[in-house]
């Protein structure tokens, strides 16, 4: 009578239900959101939706920005906290990053003294004022028992406040070439893809991981287990705020710019790329390569809708309920599935 | 008692008081080395009042503990736990979407390199060792991996149980532990709590079931109003005598009364 022995009188057939979470159902949404498209198109306006390089390219570089964001909300979701700032981090990190990446052959930059650096210093920055933004989220969540809601609500307009003073909101431009690199070709896709591995890894892996997952299944369980939760959560946060930095890189370097205005509503679309990857607003499921597919799908959804000519607000009245429908198949599973 | 140095487990005037309510009053309580012992009484008894104070939950409004012949003072159930003590409760402190071994080992993971929250999880040997554990106390688990979310309310009992046990910890407290439990599922947790008598780790096991205590247990210690009315060595003693202590009434239960 082994733990190892499959028999006895435990159920281990599956249902349909149990289907619906897994990534690869997640990945036929994506196939056929894009099938549609793809027939659409041939009847309305009688080309090709997928086999076009320059589409394809626009897709890929919206979701590399998206996504890298998106990755550090994942981890966040998953530890049952919420992130409502990236967007307005996003924009003053990215001006942060961009005053910073300035060339001297601009005569109006915003630090004359500080232009033509090493292409390292702007990426830096932008990273580590994502890291302090990203550490006062965490540590109101986790030291003044705030709920993530409002505390990320609250930077969510303190960002945004902070993007507009840092340069009077004016405009910020003229890089160096190292820098404009960073946004260029198939360069976004790299560092999103690369960041994505690095996060699946962590948290599949690593004591950080288990950390996530385990504050986001039970925190009372965690906690009696010994498990720093203050410093945990603390530390999911300062690094979700590093990746929109990283992101806010990217965005800059990709439009050639940086505006105060920069990222508006990307928080929303983040955490729709979560949710539609099978992420749980519950806490404790969820994984980075779902995620990947949710960003795919709702980047392909918003090209989609341009390719048909169909007007903007049509894609958000979609992607609503989208979000909706992927919360709602998430409590249909927390209800159907375990927690007894 | 005898030698102090058996004494695992000592409260000298141990007292709790909620407003002008004696939950707990004078609680003298000894555990020895290995010896498993009940606390039987009534609802409102004083029997969880007595727990949540010797496992850091709540603090004492006077009296003192001893463990390990030191005197200790638990702010929080996690020192208690850092000391030794481990408690499993009746609400399991498990997390659903972990599977089995990431359960066991939450909080004290086996490292394949150590990097701080960074540090790389050794899951095969996490697997491995909560294999052995879990067959040790002969717990049917189809697979490991599934997350115990997925699994029974037994099962969960016994993964909760065996991850007190497995920790070589000081003293185990059991409050309630097959309360919800089926028929079989009730015989793997006393299967298991038979085990841990053999290892010789000490045990307090809340029971309102009076057959289940004298199956268990060395020795009973009875509950009445905050105040212990007496600790009696259970070969020594009946269902009887054990009823009349709890209710504080002689007599008048009857031999095929359904509590005992």
């Amino acid at each position: 009578m082994t733990s190892s022995s499959s028999t006895g009188g435990y159920k281990t057939e599956k249902s349909w239900k149990d289907w619906l979470p897994k990534d690869h159902s997640i990945l036929m949404v994506l196939l056929g959101t894009a099938l549609t498209f793809e027939i659409l198109g041939w009847f309305i306006s009688g080309q090709s939706f997928i086999f076009n390089t320059q589409r394809l390219t626009i897709i890929i570089l919206q979701m590399s920005i998206i996504g890298i964001i998106a990755i550090g909300v994942t981890q966040i979701i998953i530890m049952a906290g919420i992130d409502l700032s990236s967007g307005s981090m996003l924009a003053f990190t990215g001006l942060v990053a961009a005053s910073l990446a300035q060339t001297s052959d601009f005569t109006r930059a915003v630090y004359p003294a500080l232009t033509d650096m090493p292409v390292l210093v702007p990426i830096l920055a932008g990273i580590l004022m994502g890291f302090v933004l990203g550490g006062v989220n965490g540590g109101l969540i986790a030291y003044s028992g705030i709920p993530p809601f409002i505390a990320t609500l609250g930077m969510l307009v303190a960002a945004r406040g902070l993007a507009r003073w840092y340069t009077s909101g004016s405009q910020v431009s003229f890089f160096i070439d190292d820098y404009a690199v960073l946004g260029s070709g198939i360069v976004p896709v790299v560092i999103f893809l690369t960041t994505a591995m690095a996060f699946h890894l962590l948290l599949r892996y690593t004591r950080y991981g288990r950390y996530t997952y385990a504050i986001g299944s039970n925190e009372q369980a965690a906690r009696v287990a010994g498990i720093n939760i203050k410093a945990h959560k603390l530390l999911v946060y300062t690094l979700a705020g590093g990746l929109y930095g990283l992101a806010a890189v990217v965005e800059t370097s990709r439009t050639l710019t940086a505006q105060s205005g920069a990222g508006m509503l990307y928080e929303l679309d983040a955490i729709a790329a979560v949710v539609i990857g099978g992420t749980s607003l519950m806490g404790g499921k969820g994984r980075i390569t779902g995620t990947i597919i949710g960003v795919c799908i709702l980047g392909v959804i918003t090209s989609g809708f341009t390719f048909l000519g169909i007007g903007s607000f049509y894609t958000n009245i979609v992607k609503g309920i989208i979000i909706v429908a992927a919360v709602v198949a998430d409590q249909y599973r927390n209800n159907n599935n375990g927690n007894r | 008692m005898n030698n102090s140095d058996d004494i695992i487990l000592r409260t000298e005037n141990l007292t709790k008081r909620y407003g002008g309510v004696h939950a707990l009053e004078d609680a003298n309580f000894t555990l020895k080395k290995g010896e498993h012992v009940a606390i039987v009484g009534d609802n409102g008894a004083g029997k969880s009042t007595f727990v949540r104070q010797i496992t850091g939950v709540e603090q004492p409004t006077s009296g003192d503990i001893f463990f390990q012949g030191k005197r200790v003072e638990f702010n929080s159930p996690l020192e208690a736990r850092e000391a030794g003590i481990e408690s499993v409760f009746q609400d399991l402190a498990l997390c659903n979407d972990l599977d089995v071994p990431s359960n066991l080992f939450l909080g004290r993971e086996e490292l394949l390199f150590k990097f701080g929250p960074f540090s790389i999880l050794d899951e095969k040997k996490m697997m491995e060792k909560a294999k052995a554990v879990l067959e040790r106390t002969a717990i049917k688990i189809p697979n490991l991996s599934n997350h115990v979310g997925d699994m029974s309310g037994g099962q969960r009992q016994c993964v909760a149980i065996s991850r007190s046990a497995s920790f070589a910890s000081k003293l185990i407290i059991m409050d309630e532990p097959t309360a919800a439990l089926g028929v079989q599922e009730t015989t793997q947790v006393e299967n298991i709590i038979r085990g841990l008598k053999e290892q010789e780790v000490p045990l307090i096991l809340i029971s309102h079931n009076l057959r289940q205590v004298f199956n268990l247990v060395d020795k009973i210690w009875v509950f009445r109003r905050g105040r212990i009315v007496g600790e009696v060595i259970a070969s020594e003693t009946d269902g009887n005598e054990i009823v009349s202590m709890i209710t504080g009434m002689q007599g008048g239960v009857h031999e095929k009364a359904s509590y005992i």
